[in-house]
Parts: C-alpha cells; structure tokens; sequence
C-alpha cells in the first residue's frame, strides 16, 4: 500500500503530523517545523532581538540537540543576529550525564558553537550520586531540579547571555501541568507555564509546542546525533507517572497531548493575593530568592549539616535561616514518599519550598496545628481561587465558606459578589458603599 | 507463502538496550503459511531477537506507545500499522522517544 501524497507538494508522504495529522513528505515537515520554531520563537512575548546573546541548555539529548541545531539554523538561513552558546550542566550522575556530555561536545564541536560547562559539584559542593546517604531516604530528583536552574542561572549571568533557551517540548509541558494537578500544586498552576514572575534570566522554549514524536523525527531525518540513555534515578521521579498517562491516552487521542498544555496557559490566574511581594536576594549567595534565602541554599545548608530531611520539612527553613522561617508551615506535601523519622509527616514537600508566602489558609491551618495535624483535608477542600479564602481570613477562618463556593467564581468579580452577599446576609447594609481597592 | 526475504531492522533512541545495544539487525524470516504483516513481526521479534523486558517494548500486539516505527523511512500510520504486509527488503526503524531531552 504506497503512502499517500504530500499535503503540500506531489512527492509521497513520510509521515502523519502530530497535530493536524496530515501527511507531509519529509522535506515539507522539515521546513514545517523549522518554520513553526521561529514563529514560537517570536511569540514568546518579548522575543529576542539581534544582538542578544542566548545561552542554549543542552544536555546532549533529543530536545535540546534538536534546539540547538535548529537556533543556529533559523539564525542563519533567517538572519536573526543572535549570538548563542551551549550551556551544559554536570549534575555528577555516572553512566548517563557523562555519556551525555561526550554527545555534547560533539555537538558543539559540530555546530560549531561555543561551549561552556558547569558541574554541581564546583557550583554547591556535591555530585548527585554522592547525595545517596545524606538525602535520607527523599527523593534526589528534588535536589537536582533546584540546583540545576540555579547553575544555569549563574552561568548565564557570568556568560553575559541575556536569555537561556530550554528544549522543552509539548509533551513535557503537559506532563507538567499534569503533574501538579495530580499533587495539588496550586502555586505552580497558577504561574504561566512560559513564564516565572522572579527577575530571573528569562527564558525561551522555542519547542514548547513541538511534538515530542516531531522532535525525534527532525532529528533522524537531519541525520542528529543525540544521547538517549535515561537517568537511572528515572523510575522514582513522579514524573513518570503523568508521563505513563500521556502516553497511554495520546494512543487513542492524539490532540489531548496540546489540550492540557494549552489549558495550563489559560488556567494561569497571577499570583495569590500576599504572594506578590518582590523577590529579593538570597542571603547567602546573592541569586533570586523568594525568601530570605534561595532553593538551592536552604537545601545546601541541610545537606551540609547532614540533617537533609530539616530542609525539606517545616523547622528547615529556621535552621537555615537562623531564627528567621515560620513562613514555610506544615512540613509535608501530598506526595507518597516515605518518610523515615519519627512523627514527620511523609509527603513530597518540594512543593513547599517553592510556594509563594502569604496568607494561604492550608499553610497557616497546619501552623496552627503545630505540624502535627494532617492538613490534607484543607488541600483538597475546594475552597475557590480568591474569593473564599479572603472571606474565611476576615471572619476568622471559622466559619464554612458553603455560601462563597456556590457563587459562581472568577478572579475578581467573585470577590465583590462575596462580599455583597456576606453584606446582605448580615441584614446589615442594603447596598454596597463605595470601596477603595 | 513466498521465498524467504531478507530485511533490515534498525533499533534507535534507546531501544537498542532491549536487543544487546545491538542496532542494526540483518534478517531472513522464514517462510511460513501466515503472511507476515507488522503484527506476526512483533511476535517474531520478541521472541527471537528480543532479549530483556518486552513490556519496554511491546504492549499487547502492538509496541508500546512512545516507540515510533518508520517502515522505509515512511511512519506507519501512513502504511496500515500493524497490517502491512512487509515485501522483500523492506527495512523496519523503531526508534524510542522515551527517554529525557
């Protein structure tokens, strides 16, 4: 049976695109994909412009292989006049980051672009296969994520580079948006998916609507050399299970892969109210920081002391603050890891250290309850995005919010017509007087 | 059916760790009275050059999903999938895409 024609030329097709599942021939989809890249590229809000210097994160896989090929590209059949460079990072993971590693010397070598490489255990101090002991039974994947984008972060700003660009494709950005609905990552929804609100080195995801099947055949087809062993630490991130889900629904329906991500973007509401003070700068070293100290401090502290369960539970943030902490709350998370310590709750906190400070109910319920209490009922009552909790935090958080949750949400309007009904059911005023905002 | 015929069957993206990192196989199927469609290639291939986890690779009769298949460098989705009937000479990629990036 001959494949069918080329929606855009007569020569037969190669392959079914991910999206409109139309066939294209190979050179056709080659051109296709290299053309939606830059169009994402320059719908990224503020895209770069010539001049800029971009920092590539690579790390010798697919994803970033593909970008990397494609930026330089695009910046030269398109003049773009951007100035790149390949950023890789060392994590100390054997037998998978350095094989990694050789295929991006390979790929810079290639390109050519210039190549510049940091190590985790230069930057913090520890290779992430010696953590094993210290971590005490938590999952690695954790410490690796935070300390990676910090050394990114640092590099690109010794680099000059006025942007780093990721591989993130489609099907990451759905897993992702997956992911923190299935542990009840409310802060991480709320925040754009293409967007972080601290002033950090901002990034590009010039792939984030690229298929991750289009992505492997690009790179076959362009003949791509890339490294394609799976980190042995893998199987235990949480990761894999939105990612097991994708995969299976995407078999019987291909769109739904685009549909979550997209529904991410638009889910983003902007930060919750008490959340939006400034970030400032970590105490310690000077990088971004949502607290007094950064991410990867607070976990460097920890594992320095040897007492890494401190860090990612709720006294953690005192003792790397040194006094400071009571921000942070209730040391557990919704996760299913087990904790090995007596009377710590189990759970997966990284969220915890991540989410935005201020006046969200579930944090300070478990203040209140000292830690000890399982707050797991207030997570997952639905309370409402705004409207709901400033109402329970006027009136003392005792009463039930029934009568806000039955009134129809939306980010602010729900908030006036909470307080107009709260008004009315008093029998106190008849109509509203004036508000200042 | 017919004569034996010969085929290339190439393993990619981290698939090769399921056959000895073996890439490239060089095969002559053996003639048989079932017409040797992608389906009864699976079956063939997990028992004969598959050598550890099939559930990486295959799930139910088809592979698992994650794991392209390009049959002469044309996906096969455009070709019928698992009812294609593979002709002499006809070289087989399956590629993994399950890995990170």
């Amino acid at each position: 049976m001959p494949p069918p024609r080329c929606s855009r030329c007569p020569l037969p097709s190669s392959l079914l695109r991910s999206r409109s599942l139309q066939p294209f021939c190979r050179r056709c989809f080659l051109r296709a994909f290299e053309s939606e890249t830059l169009q994402a590229l320059r719908n990224s809000g503020i895209s770069p412009q010539p001049g800029h210097a971009v920092a590539v994160a690579a790390s010798g896989g697919k994803d970033s292989t593909v970008l990397a090929h494609l930026l330089v590209r695009l910046n030269r059949e398109r003049a773009l006049g951007l100035r790149l460079a390949l950023l890789g990072v060392d994590e100390g993971i054997g037998g998978y980051r350095d094989e990694a590693l050789a295929v991006l010397r390979g790929v810079g070598a290639a390109l050519p672009l210039p190549l510049v490489l940091v190590s985790h255990r230069e930057l913090f101090g520890w290779a992430l296969d010696e953590l094993g002991p210290a971590l005490g039974g938590r999952s690695r994947c954790t410490v690796c994520g935070v300390f990676r984008r910090q050394a990114m972060e640092r590099a690109a700003r010794e680099m000059g580079a006025d942007w780093i660009a990721t591989g993130h494709n489609a099907d990451d950005v759905a897993e992702t948006v997956l992911m923190n609905f299935l542990r009840g990552d409310v802060a991480r929804l709320r925040r754009a998916p293409r967007g972080s609100p601290e002033p950090a080195v901002p990034r590009l995801k010039p792939l984030r609507h690229a298929a991750q099947k289009e992505i492997v055949l690009y790179a076959h087809f362009r003949g791509l050399p890339y490294a394609s062993a799976e980190c042995r630490h893998a199987p235990l991130a949480f990761r894999g299970h939105p990612r097991a889900l994708l995969k299976d629904l995407e078999a019987s329906r291909p769109a739904a892969v685009a549909a979550l991500a997209h529904s991410g973007r638009r889910l983003a509401l902007g930060a919750a109210p008490g959340a939006g003070a400034a970030p400032g700068a970590c105490g310690r070293c000077g990088a971004v920081a949502s607290g007094e100290l950064c991410m990867a401090c607070v976990l460097l502290a920890a594992l320095d002391k040897g007492r890494p369960k401190l860090a990612l539970g709720k006294r953690g943030l005192r003792v790397a603050t040194e006094g400071g902490g009571g921000h942070w709350g209730g040391g557990e998370g919704g996760g299913g890891h087990q904790d090995g310590g007596g009377g710590h709750r189990a759970g997966f906190p990284y969220k915890e250290l991540t989410q935005p400070h201020g006046p969200i109910s579930a944090r300070d319920a478990n203040k209140g309850q000292g830690g000890g209490g399982f707050p797991y009922k207030e997570r997952a009552l639905p309370r409402g995005p705004i409207s709901a909790r400033d109402a329970n935090e006027k009136r003392g958080g005792a009463k039930c919010p029934y009568e806000e949750r039955a009134l129809p949400r939306g980010p602010i309007s729900a908030r006036d017509a909470n307080e107009e009904a709260t008004v009315r059911w008093r029998g106190a005023v008849t109509s509203l007087p004036a508000r200042s905002r | 059916l017919a004569s034996p015929m010969v085929h290339c069957f190439y393993f990619r993206g981290g698939a090769e760790l399921l056959f000895d990192g073996v890439k490239k196989h060089q095969v002559t199927l053996p003639c048989q009275p079932e017409p040797w469609d992608i389906r009864n290639l699976l079956k063939w291939i997990k028992q004969n050059l598959l050598k550890e986890r099939p559930e990486l690779f295959m799930q139910g009769e088809s592979v698992r999903p994650g794991i392209l298949v390009l049959i002469n460098e044309a996906d096969w989705e455009l070709m019928g999938e698992l009812d294609y009937k593979l002709q002499d000479q006809d070289n087989v990629l399956f590629i993994s895409t399950l890995h990170g990036g």
